[in-house]
């Protein structure tokens, strides 16, 4: 690859075309990728094509958004960078990594921001729109001058591309086109098929825009050529042919498809990011399966909805996010008071209050569980991949109506937006199983006849003769009569609680990655497994005894957690969410507040479960949870 | 109900039963003596027992209040839910079962107050339900609050010197809001009127919102009692597509021939001061429905697996 000179203000020229060497070629276990622009110019749509060609060529991927918090920002400034990561490997990736190593910026400030955030690793190689030090605004070739220099700083490899330049000979508005073209200089640099990106940008402008699908494949040819002629760097990661089919989706597209296996036929919502495009997605395919998508006029209009069909008889969920979540509460109460069986997804962003609609955090766990006033028992999980969010639709379901209750499944923005390859899923008949038809019911049965051992009840609903009752929610009896007695209070809690105790008795212990005892358990949920699990194996390979254990289900608890953390010498949570650094001012042990797992966890098992935990807004790298477990080893860990 | 590819319904309604007032009776309804909602509960029972309902095919869903205690005193299917939210769980009802007949009972603080966003949004989603609002102008539940319909003066625990706000007018608001179906209004004190109003609302098709005028015995005596008293201040919208009550001529005097077709007259009526208006103020039933707006095929496992392992296809690596 052409190389800058030392002196970034200088840039240096490119190889000129003919009498060239071969290029180089890398060969690399994994590599990562950013491309970064201003909003508007497409890196993301480049991303997500480089990340589902890589996929299909059979490299391990994980995407992740760089998504601006504003819709317009003002252009060429740090705020304004928008793109997306992608880490491809030869083997299966988890999570994001910790640094890109390869980065195509549409210009200098967008390329600052992902500098300063510490996001390129040393050595990245950087291609540069290079328009801007030639701008005829001095002002803007000033700031391409400090911002180099800044950036000189550290040893990128800079190439700079006159992407506007070669755009400009096919079409009018380079801003409309660069990344198609950047899509082409990727292509030629990781050895991607040419005919599998023109298949996927056939699918994304193919049949609605014949003559935009043939501007921008004419882009990507482009740039596949020009970064034949002038770059002198190939890198290969070498792809391995999957055994098994493989589909490659973001995680809310997996909900979306996986709510549809499930045989979901009402999903009522209001906008709220980052949610919303599972109901896009949905709103497109949804009522071809025979389903619905009902846009409320809010969010507790949405959850009424969804339980209003649910009570019916219909297969009915709903999904938000954090401050959805929070104004749905009172009716997650009503669902659980009237054991209506209802499907509560929140796809979790930064908080509290609007916090970072974009952005990633696991903040909501205890607001899942805790949140409504009164005692409201239910379940929640928690799916930790792109595949999990797809299978969890139909774990839901089936919980939601064997115990007449609600599930909260927590996915949050980075399993949303993520795109990952995972095994085809194997969806069968009974997954799609009707709701209950409306035979009549046995002459006397009360509308909550519950096993007294158990405290789950038939499911009694509207159409079916002799079951008629009044669903309340005010504290009731098995004939559903409003009853203020204290041993009727007393009892509808005790049966409503039973059936998550005998529902945990159902669950089998969580396997516990690496050996089953050692110095250090780090116990994680949600999207944090893969960069939990890759520290673990590096710290391994350093000679720290470090084992993982992630839940996926918080409520009830998975079993055997207290026989499992008495195992290791010390028990910490790595969460993306809010605690106090024990090192900081005013903190003790006594009011220091901790990670929602670690509190929840310290309550059920008496272990004293430490913490560490980040709200960077992004997702956690590996080496930054390498670098806590180093830090938090117990006093006489090996090494 | 088969051409609505309700799949649900492997067992149909007995159509050979009748059904009688008895069969719709649920205990004894526990709202004070000389409280409208007695008079309207008795109404109701009777339109179920005259339409011959089948009490597994009907839902009544309400919200919190007086009122709201409604679905508790009918043997038919209830959800008696939360504060002001009836609407949307009877929406998702209709929804997904439009073979079942729902209604929806609230009160003044339900419908205008606390779910006023769900009352103008399933105006303009037009669900075939019937929506009934008690307004009695008061919170009487939680003893003596003023209401979005308080009378402007009125005391209340709340606001003891008076209310400071003239009330809200619920009729013109629904005229107000786009895909407006059928509106009408009656009162707890004439019940002829009330029952002919309650079934030209159940044989609406579309989204009937009926705003039935009552006294709250504890607290808003006085509300109304001039008109109870004097059917002179009462005026009666009349014409063939309205209700029809002609035992009422006799004492109703003040009519107006008013088409319930003619929604700019209705707006007028509405907002007209001088009398109480009873009839119906608007009818449209060539408006879509929500539910058949929203219809969609039905699937079986298999078609929907096929389908979904072709939407799968357009993800493989």
């Amino acid at each position: 690859m052409t190389m800058a000179s030392s002196s970034p203000s200088a840039p240096a020229q490119a190889a000129p075309p003919g009498g060239r060497t071969a290029p180089t070629i890398l060969r690399v276990p994994e590599h990562t990728v950013e491309i970064v622009s201003d909003p508007g110019e497409g890196a993301q749509k480049c991303g997500q094509i480089f990340g589902r060609v890589s996929a299909k060529t059979g490299n391990g991927v994980w995407t992740v958004e760089i998504i601006p918090a504003e819709i317009q920002p003002p252009a060429r400034t740090p705020s304004s960078a928008s793109g997306n990561r992608i880490r491809i490997g030869t083997r299966a990736v988890t999570n994001w990594g910790d640094a890109a190593n390869l980065v195509v910026a549409f210009n200098e400030q967008v390329l600052l921001h992902r500098h300063r955030l510490g996001a390129l690793a040393k050595d990245a190689i950087i291609l540069i729109e290079d328009m801007w030090a030639t701008h005829d605004d001095p002002d803007i070739r000033k700031a391409w001058n400090d911002a180099l220099e800044e950036l000189g700083e550290r040893s990128y490899r800079f190439v700079y591309v006159p992407m506007e330049q070669e755009c400009l000979t096919i079409i009018e508005n380079p801003r409309r086109g660069k990344n198609m073209f950047a899509l082409g200089m990727l292509a030629w640099i990781y050895f991607r098929d040419l005919d599998k990106i023109r298949g996927l940008i056939a699918q994304e402008f193919g049949k609605k825009a014949p003559a935009l699908y043939e501007q921008n494949v004419a882009l990507l040819e482009r740039g596949y050529r020009w970064a034949d002629e002038h770059l002198d760097v190939r890198i290969e990661v070498p792809a391995v042919e999957s055994a098994r089919p493989m589909v490659v989706m973001n995680g809310n597209q997996a909900l979306a498809m996986g709510a549809i296996a499930a045989g979901m036929e009402l999903c009522a919502m209001y906008p709220i990011t980052p949610a919303t495009s599972a109901s896009h997605y949905l709103g497109d395919i949804f009522e071809r399966f025979g389903g619905i998508v009902h846009q409320a006029e809010d969010e507790i209009a949405a959850i009424g909805v969804a339980l209003g069909a649910s009570f019916a008889g219909k297969v009915a969920f709903t999904i938000t996010s954090g401050p959805g979540l929070a104004l749905k509460t009172e009716f997650i109460g009503l669902a659980v008071m009237t054991e209506t069986p209802l499907v509560l997804v929140d796809v979790q962003r930064g908080g509290p209050s609007t916090g970072l609609p974009t952005k990633v955090e696991q903040g909501d766990l205890l607001a899942a569980l805790y949140g409504q006033p009164g005692d409201t028992p239910k379940v929640v999980m928690a799916p930790a991949t792109m595949e999990e969010c797809f299978l969890c639709m139909t774990t839901a379901r089936r919980i939601a109506e064997a115990l007449r209750t609600v599930v909260i499944v927590l996915s949050d923005a980075n399993l949303a937006t993520g795109v990952q390859p995972f095994p085809r899923p194997e969806v069968s008949e009974p997954w799609l199983a009707e709701p209950p038809d409306l035979a009549p019911i046995r002459a006397g049965l009360r509308p909550y006849e519950w096993d007294p051992q158990r405290g789950v009840s038939p499911r009694v609903i509207p159409g079916q003769p002799g079951g008629m009752f009044t669903a309340t929610g005010l504290s009731h009896d098995e004939w559903s009569h409003v009853g203020y007695t204290p041993d009727v209070h007393e009892r509808g809690c005790q049966m409503r609680s039973r059936k998550l105790a005998v529902f945990q008795q159902m669950l089998k212990p969580p396997a516990v990655n690496g050996a089953p005892e050692g110095d250090l358990l780090v116990v994680g949920w949600g999207s944090t497994l893969g960069a939990i699990e890759e520290a673990v194996a590096r710290a391994r390979e350093e000679g720290l005894s470090v084992s993982s254990l992630h839940l996926r289900f918080l409520s009830p608890l998975e079993p055997g957690l207290k026989e499992i953390f008495q195992r290791f010498k010390k028990v910490i949570t790595v969460e993306i969410n809010y605690s106090d650094n024990p090192d900081e001012p005013f903190i003790t042990s006594e009011n220091r507040r901790r990670g929602q797992l670690s509190w929840l966890l310290r309550a059920q098992t008496l272990v004293d479960v430490d913490c560490w935990t980040r709200v960077p807004g992004e997702p956690l790298s590996p080496g930054q949870i390498l670098q806590a477990m180093r830090d938090c080893m117990p006093q006489g860990g090996r090494r | 109900m088969s051409e609505l590819g309700c799949s649900l319904l492997s067992v149909g309604p007995d159509e050979d039963r009748e059904w009688s007032m008895q069969d719709y009776e649920c205990g004894v309804a526990r709202w004070c003596p000389g409280c409208g909602d007695h008079a309207i509960l008795t109404g109701v029972q009777r339109l179920l027992e005259a339409e011959q309902l089948a009490p597994e095919q009907t839902v009544f869903v309400s919200g919190i209040g007086c009122a709201s205690r409604f679905p508790h005193y009918l043997s038919t299917y209830g959800f008696h839910g939360i504060h002001g939210r009836a609407l949307p769980i009877a929406t998702g009802i209709k929804l997904r079962r439009p073979d079942l007949h729902v209604f929806v009972v609230m009160g003044d603080g339900d419908c205008c107050s606390i779910g006023a966003g769900h009352w103008i949004h399933t105006v303009r989603y037009n669900p075939d339900l019937v929506a009934l609002m008690l307004d009695n102008g008061v919170y009487g539940l939680t003893k003596n609050q003023t209401s979005p319909t308080s009378p402007l003066g009125l005391p209340s625990n709340t606001q003891p010197r008076g209310a400071y706000l003239p009330p809200m007018n619920p009729i013109s608001v629904t005229l107000g809001v786009t895909n407006v179906s059928f509106v009408a209004q009656t009162g707890d004190w004439v019940p002829a009127h009330l029952y002919a109003t309650l079934q030209a609302a159940f044989r609406h098709r579309g989204f009937a919102f009926v705003r039935i005028l009552q006294r709250c015995p504890q607290y808003t005596t006085n509300l109304f009692e001039t008109a109870v008293r004097d059917p002179g201040l009462v005026e009666l919208m009349v014409h063939p597509a309205g209700v029809a009550v002609p035992d009422l001529d006799r004492i109703f005097k003040n009519q107006v021939r008013h088409d319930p077709a003619d929604l700019a007259g209705a707006r007028r009526l509405a907002e007209a001061d001088g009398k109480i208006r009873l009839g119906v103020f608007y009818r449209n039933e060539t408006l879509p429905v929500y539910e058949e707006t929203r219809q969609v095929p039905v699937r079986s496992a298999a078609e929907k697996l096929t389908l979904l392992n072709a939407e799968l296809d357009r993800y493989a690596v």
